[in-house]
């Protein structure tokens, strides 16, 4: 069964067995704006933890997306900068930006689960 | 502390994302989102609050006034007319830029000018320790701005006070009762589409907006959308494109100058368009063919209406016609552009006859 998690720099991960989904999550979406590109990563880009992978641009701004854990991504999400409105639809469906397979199991350990990251946008 | 205009609780109450500018915390986007607000300025009528901008006016024996002008910027005012309005910039004494501002002779000893939110409080300093005597210089710092933009402003305006501004050039102002007191209104703007301008006190701007508000063609447009109109026209944003470091030449802004004879700049302004999918923003540099920069971005983002990515900056002069085939380069990819003339996207400014 997939699980959902999520980190400070508000991406949306859908861990599944050893593969991450990362998006990016409602708040950093309403944050953000109309959106206008994205940028994809490579398939076989190795990333780390905390390391940007993506780019999401909205008019005013452009945001990094970043890494949940050290991986490689497997695979990207070709039809999302045709169709940004897919980002806003849930992670494991086509709300993904990449899926990133998980190098280091022990790293979800860090990642928030839904609950803590409600507690987490309440604090900011 | 952020300081709110008159018009905030309008925001707030319109669900505006707000943020902080210069100072104050202003309406970024509304609901409809800036892609629908910036298309919207471009087919009907956008409502814009710029309270957070300067607004001056200067009285005095007119010959003082021009000479006062002439003095602080590098245009000439001899033969601006009452009610005309005219773009122009404070230069400093190395040449650079202090501010932009438009300056509307009402009438023959009274001008107004409007000044940007970030440089108010300098520009008037500035301004006033070069004011004759003769002159006085009021400002008030809580007067509001509302500024209607897009091809339905005229109708707005008719429709919304029973304004007949059918008869008024771009680039002019004149005063009319909005039902109240009278009101500077000016058909000038800063997004390429025929507008207005209306200087109101603060009572008076919740009842003026809303209003307009509530007139079909209107939609609230925040400051995201304000900055895509204007960079989609190539018009400069100061403390972007324009600053103390910048000459008007440089800036491609030399139709200002009174004296056209000054050397050719090294650099200049120019527009530039992104041949590759990819979105460049200021700060990212210019390279030619073979990696080496040769100018950096000031302004860049995505144009709603073209659905392409522009910017302006500032780049070497023997690069810079139109039609050079240059480079942008944006976390570690060199993307294709080409330089292009500014606007980008046509203006549509009333313009019945020059009113300079």
């Amino acid at each position: 069964m997939a699980v959902l998690k999520y980190t400070n720099d508000h991406e949306c991960v859908k861990i599944e067995g050893d593969i991450a989904w990362v998006g990016i999550t409602k708040y950093a979406q309403e944050a953000l704006g109309d959106l206008v590109y994205v940028e994809l990563p490579s398939v076989g880009k190795k990333v780390k933890k905390g390391e940007y992978f993506a780019v999401v641009e909205s008019v005013k701004t452009a945001a990094e997306v970043y890494s949940p854990v050290d991986g490689e991504v497997i695979e990207a999400n070709d039809n999302m900068p045709t169709d940004l409105e897919m980002i806003k639809s849930p992670v494991g469906e086509q709300g993904w930006i990449a899926k990133i397979k998980i190098s280091d199991p022990a790293q979800l350990a860090n990642l928030m689960d839904e609950a803590a990251y409600k507690k987490y946008l309440e604090s900011l | 502390m952020t300081r709110r205009t008159a018009l905030h609780a309008s925001h707030t109450a319109l669900g505006a994302k707000m943020g902080e500018f210069a100072g104050y915390d202003m309406p970024l986007y509304y609901k409809e989102g800036v892609l629908s607000e910036h298309e919207w300025v471009r087919s009907r009528a956008g409502l814009f609050d710029v309270s957070h901008m300067g607004q001056i006016i200067l009285h005095g024996p007119e010959e003082d006034i021009i000479k006062f002008w002439e003095q602080v910027t590098p245009s000439s005012f001899a033969k601006l007319g009452d009610g005309a309005a005219k773009y122009t910039v404070l230069t400093s004494p190395k040449g650079g830029m202090i501010d932009d501002l438009i300056v509307t002779r009402i009438w023959h000893n009274k001008f107004f000018a409007v000044l940007n939110a970030g440089r108010k409080s300098v520009d008037i300093e500035w301004l006033r320790k070069h004011l004759p005597e003769s002159v006085t210089l009021e400002y008030s710092d809580m007067e509001s701005l509302l500024a209607v933009q897009g091809p339905d402003s005229e109708k707005v305006m008719r429709e919304t006070f029973g304004l007949d501004v059918s008869d008024m050039n771009y680039m002019s102002g004149k005063y009319f009762d909005l039902g109240h007191a009278a009101s500077l209104v000016s058909r000038l703007g800063y997004t390429g589409e025929d507008g207005f301008e209306i200087s109101v006190s603060p009572n008076e701007a919740p009842r003026i907006w809303r209003q307009l508000i509530e007139h079909p063609d209107i939609m609230p447009v925040g400051l995201a959308a304000r900055d895509s109109l204007r960079l989609e026209m190539g018009y400069p944003l100061y403390g972007h494109d324009i600053d103390e470091t910048t000459s008007p030449a440089e800036a491609n802004l030399s139709w200002i100058l009174r004296d056209k004879s000054g050397p050719k700049p090294a650099r200049l302004r120019v527009g530039v368009k992104l041949l590759d999918k990819g979105i460049a923003r200021e700060g990212a540099e210019i390279r030619n063919e073979v990696g080496k920069k040769i100018g950096a971005l000031t302004s860049g983002g995505f144009s709603p209406s073209l659905k392409e990515s522009i910017g302006m900056g500032y780049i070497e002069a023997a690069m810079s016609a139109v039609g050079t085939n240059i480079f942008v380069h944006v976390r570690g990819r060199d993307i294709p552009a080409v330089v292009v003339a500014m606007p980008f996207v046509p203006a549509r400014t009333k313009m019945k006859k020059a009113a300079h």
